[in-house]
């Protein structure tokens, strides 16, 4: 039974995804002809204009992990699940254009670590590079698990032959263009992912009988305890299903501040991945409008990934089943269906050959866009920070360029094997925000206060990464299900509230630690904390002298401000 | 910036070339499929093709049109 695939594709499908290909592959080929010295190849030459690095920024995010495990959260929770989008990554998303990107552009850094070595020097620079390099590997690793299960279960090729392909096309576009490839394929990829999920959103309401079909179903099946009720699925506050508190009120706390903001901004504001986009645009004002282009996107990103996923879980009988309590054989996985699947089988009962192809080639390129970006991250950070640093200094350019391709090459085998680590966890989503807790909450509680308090020592900055990361992991240690079966359960927690209180336990454990030891140890002198501290660097070199005359939708404040109205006016809606 | 005459624009190297070309050759095939495809997957409905295939040319049309009436104009280093 399981050795047919999931999906009927016809030869129209193959000619679809064949041609994205060649246009990958093209880019790549393109982009290399540009490419010169290593801040060609590793920030694109700092020549990109906003809207493609905006686009590339949402893109770097929108992986597969992302959007299937969005659409199994729609089919799992309902509702709720737009609070990782609309509480968990715009105001973090602004915040980095608004507050932080001055410092990281003007600083003139080539990566989010080097401005942790200049601020705090090589203690907690070290931690930081090597977690985040680690991190990235792990997570190619997982994007590149699932690409590989899905090729096998969606055109049924072998496993290991899904991975190897992908791994090599991943591997040829980057060692070819650098960043500038990886930034191009990841606009591409936005349009070619909006074209296939778009399609399975407007032809899934139009089967459920719209909105308000939706919602009849969804209430229908609640009555008859499939998934929580009604009211929990249907409004996205307070929300107590997705965190696991039994108090609203709690709820509604720990999604503000554990998701909202300690998460959210640990991982937008400081994640290589995400910044080194905008570290690629063409000027400061550029690089602050980067995330706050990429707000709109995402504003509107759950409506084809949340609820495609809600429809499924009335519109499929298999993931009906699944959400009844039931069992069913079969999946992607092939133990089993699991709500990850939503989307798969969205597609097979609604796509017709052609929409279908397209459907396929953009969750492949969401596997491709997730990939890259942790590769083209890691590559920089291990050759920038690590390698030119504490390896091999005072090279050429050239040399440290041919380190970043091997780099690539060493991520790709890597990820290859970190491939089947993946297949342990059953929650994808449950995994990858248990690894934001331990690198990210802490890492954003120590840029922002080593960005506006001067006295901030070295010590400081390097103790309060390290023993907020630890108690992350404590915390997750002791809640019920966090590490799964190795977490002892001694803390009433589990699900997402266990993350966002490792995560906030992290936030606090840092600022704690930093502030008490800062004020034991020695300060840098203010000379070497201009354009690293706000009130030592010059106020006109956190913005561009002619930004002021830009009209208002090229300024980065008022288009912050545009999104915010339209995230509050949504939540006050849904 | 319309006078474009002894200045090099981007030309396939602009990213809006890319994705316009890509999408509008998708919608071709759509439309193309949608007129003398004639077997879906059970369940599903190839007339679905037409609408894809229209937004699809559309959009890939607008992009194409948005490089040539705004080109990129390389500066000479």
């Amino acid at each position: 039974m399981y050795a047919l695939t999931l999906i009927q594709a016809s030869w129209i499908d193959y000619l679809i995804i064949a041609l994205y290909f060649a246009f990958v592959l093209g880019i790549g080929i393109l982009a290399s002809r540009g490419v010169s010295d290593s801040v060609d190849f590793f920030l694109s030459g700092r020549s990109l204009p906003a809207w493609v690095t905006g686009l590339a920024f949402i893109s770097a995010n929108l992986g597969a992990v992302e959007i299937m495990g969005m659409s199994a959260n729609g089919a799992q929770y309902g509702l709720p699940s737009v609070h990782y989008f609309w509480i968990g990554a715009i105001p973090a998303m602004l915040f980095l254009g608004v507050v932080m990107m001055p410092f990281y552009y003007g600083s003139k850094v080539r990566s989010v670590p080097e401005f942790m070595l200049r601020r705090f020097g090589p203690a907690a620079h070290l931690v930081n590079a090597i977690s985040f390099a680690i991190a990235q590997l792990l997570i190619a690793g997982i994007n590149l698990y699932l690409l590989g299960s899905i090729v096998h279960a969606l055109l049924g090729w072998p496993l290991w032959v899904a991975l190897i392909v992908a791994a090599a096309i991943v591997l040829s576009y980057i060692t070819l263009g650098g960043l500038k490839a990886a930034i191009y394929n990841e606009v591409l990829q936005f349009f070619v992912i909006v074209a296939a999920l778009t399609p399975l959103t407007v032809i899934g309401l139009h089967r459920v009988g719209g909105w308000s079909g939706l919602t009849d179903k969804i209430t229908a099946a609640a009555a008859q305890g499939h998934g929580s009720t009604a009211a929990q699925q249907l409004n996205s506050w307070p929300g107590t299903d997705l965190t696991g508190f039994s108090s609203d009120f709690l709820s509604v706390v720990g999604i503000v501040f554990g998701l909202g903001f300690v998460l959210s901004f640990g991982y937008w504001t400081t994640n290589f991945v995400e910044v080194q986009r905008a570290m690629a645009s063409q000027s400061i004002t550029a690089a602050r409008t980067t995330p706050i282009i990429g707000a709109f996107p995402k504003i509107f990103i759950p409506f084809i990934t949340i609820i495609p996923g809600m429809i499924a879980a009335v519109l499929v009988t298999e993931i009906g089943k699944v959400k009844a309590g039931g069992s069913v054989a079969g999946g992607s996985s092939g133990d089993g269906v699991t709500f990850n699947d939503s989307l798969i089988y969205m597609m097979r009962d609604l796509l017709p050959n052609g929409l279908l192809g397209i459907a396929i080639t953009g969750l492949l390129a969401a596997f491709m866009a997730g990939m890259a970006a942790n590769i083209s991250a890691f590559n920089t950070v291990l050759s920038y920070d690590l390698w030119e640093h504490y390896v091999v200094r005072d090279r050429e350019d050239s040399y440290y360029l041919a380190i970043g391709r091997y780099a690539t090459v060493f991520a790709t085998v890597v990820a290859i094997f970190t491939a089947s680590l993946a297949s342990n966890f059953s929650n994808i989503m449950n995994y990858l925000q248990t690894l934001f807790g331990f690198f990210n909450a802490p890492l954003f509680a120590t840029f922002i206060l080593g960005m506006f308090w001067k006295r901030m020592t070295a010590a400081a900055g390097a103790v309060g990464l390290v023993a907020g990361t630890l108690s992350a992991v404590v915390v997750a240690f002791l809640s019920k299900d966090a590490f799964g079966s190795w977490s002892t359960g001694a803390l009433n927690l589990s699900g997402q509230g266990a993350s966002f209180v490792a995560a906030g336990t992290a936030f606090v454990v840092d600022i704690v630690l930093s502030v008490v030891v800062s004020l034991v140890t020695r300060p840098k002198p203010d000379s070497e904390l201009v354009g690293l501290v706000y009130s030592e660097t010059p106020k006109e070199s956190l913005v561009d002298a002619d930004a002021a005359g830009y009209p208002w939708f090229r300024r980065p404040v008022p288009l912050a401000g545009c999104a915010l109205v339209i995230v509050i006016v949504l939540n006050v809606i849904f | 910036m319309t006078d474009i005459d002894g200045k090099k624009t981007a030309g396939a190297f602009d990213i809006r070339n890319v994705i316009g070309a890509l999408l509008a050759l998708y919608g071709v095939i759509l439309l193309a499929t949608a007129a003398f495809h004639s077997d879906a997957p059970k369940g599903t409905n190839n007339s679905d093709n037409w609408w894809g295939g229209i937004a699809l040319l559309v959009v890939g049309l607008a992009f194409l049109a948005w490089a040539r009436m705004r080109p990129i104009v390389v500066e000479e280093r």
